[in-house]
């Protein structure tokens, strides 16, 4: 099982420091989900800009082919919740509420990118616009909103 | 659909296998599947948790089910839409299962709705709405484009 690491290191520990240090694999070293989907995230101007590089195990349908739509959706959920403690103090790891996911696209075998934009950061919760796009940054193939809890 | 056809295309896409997917039933506009528990799939290291697009993907998928179930013949679909509310955790290390119903079906259009759940279905992690762009008069499943409105 996970947790925090042998120093007591947390994933908020860990993106204050990559953002000192611009370390940004420390991040998704931590989370297996990320090496799982190829995901990594990198420093956009104080953006997360979260890439997912293409693989077969990502793919949704073989014969068109297209990546699964799913997996595009969790990409985007993950733009979100890194871009919430990129800009947060919080102490603790936001918690998505509800997540709405429009495709516009099919997606493409290839490598896949997300980010996302704070609408409005209150007390308790924030509300968050992602896109995703693949070759061409004004085509999104994939939009999203959703709601995050910033208390525990 | 008949549940070998639907269970033989479930398994042709490469992400429900290293999801390790499988499916659990599938009946006139219902299915069950499940996602079993693995290391892999952590998107909070600090709790153990499984990361919520996990469930995206699983509800995805189970909605698509459904909604195959309901048809003579296969057609191709696509996503339009998908908004999942977490109700509650999910437990580290447990299976996750979907329930979905597709309760409504037009030529062009398909609505779906459904669960993720650990043991109880009536006691869900998340819930999840759909709707699906319907492919009538396709029968490859490699002419249409997912996610493309026809």
């Amino acid at each position: 099982m996970s947790g925090p690491d042998k120093a007591g290191a947390t994933l908020l520990d860990a993106i204050r420091r990559a953002r000192e240090t611009g370390d940004f694999a420390a991040i998704t070293d931590r989370i297996p989900y990320a090496g799982f989907i190829g995901m990594t995230v990198a420093d956009a101007g104080g953006h997360a800009l979260v890439r997912m590089s293409v693989s077969e195990r990502v793919v949704g349908n073989p014969m068109l082919p297209a990546l699964h739509g799913g997996v595009v959706g969790a990409l985007m959920e993950s733009a979100a919740l890194f871009q919430l403690m990129w800009e947060g103090q919080s102490t603790h790891l936001p918690k998505t509420v509800n997540f709405t996911v429009e495709y516009y696209r099919s997606p493409k075998v290839e490598d896949t990118f997300a980010q996302a934009t704070i609408l409005r950061r209150g007390r308790r919760i924030a509300n968050l616009r992602v896109d995703a796009w693949q070759d061409d940054r004004d085509k999104p193939i994939c939009g999203a909103h959703g709601h995050f809890l910033l208390q525990p | 659909m008949d549940s070998a056809t639907i269970q033989r295309l479930f398994l042709e896409t490469p992400h429900n296998r290293a999801l390790g997917f499988s499916i659990v039933e599938v009946g006139t506009g219902e299915g069950v599947a499940k996602l079993p528990y693995g290391d892999h799939l952590i998107g909070n290291p600090d709790m153990g948790l499984v990361h919520g697009g996990v469930i995206t993907t699983l509800m995805d998928v189970t909605c698509a089910l459904s909604i195959f179930s309901t048809l003579d013949a296969f057609q191709p679909m696509a996503t339009l839409d998908l908004r999942i509310d977490y109700l509650k955790p999910a437990l580290p290390r447990k299976d996750i299962y979907g329930y979905a119903h597709c309760y409504k079906r037009t030529r062009n259009v398909a609505f779906a709705r459904g669960v993720a759940y650990h043991d109880d279905r009536d006691d869900p992690i998340a819930n999840a709405v759909a709707t699906f762009i319907m492919s009538p008069g396709i029968t490859s499943p490699g002419i249409t484009s997912p996610g493309a409105p026809q």
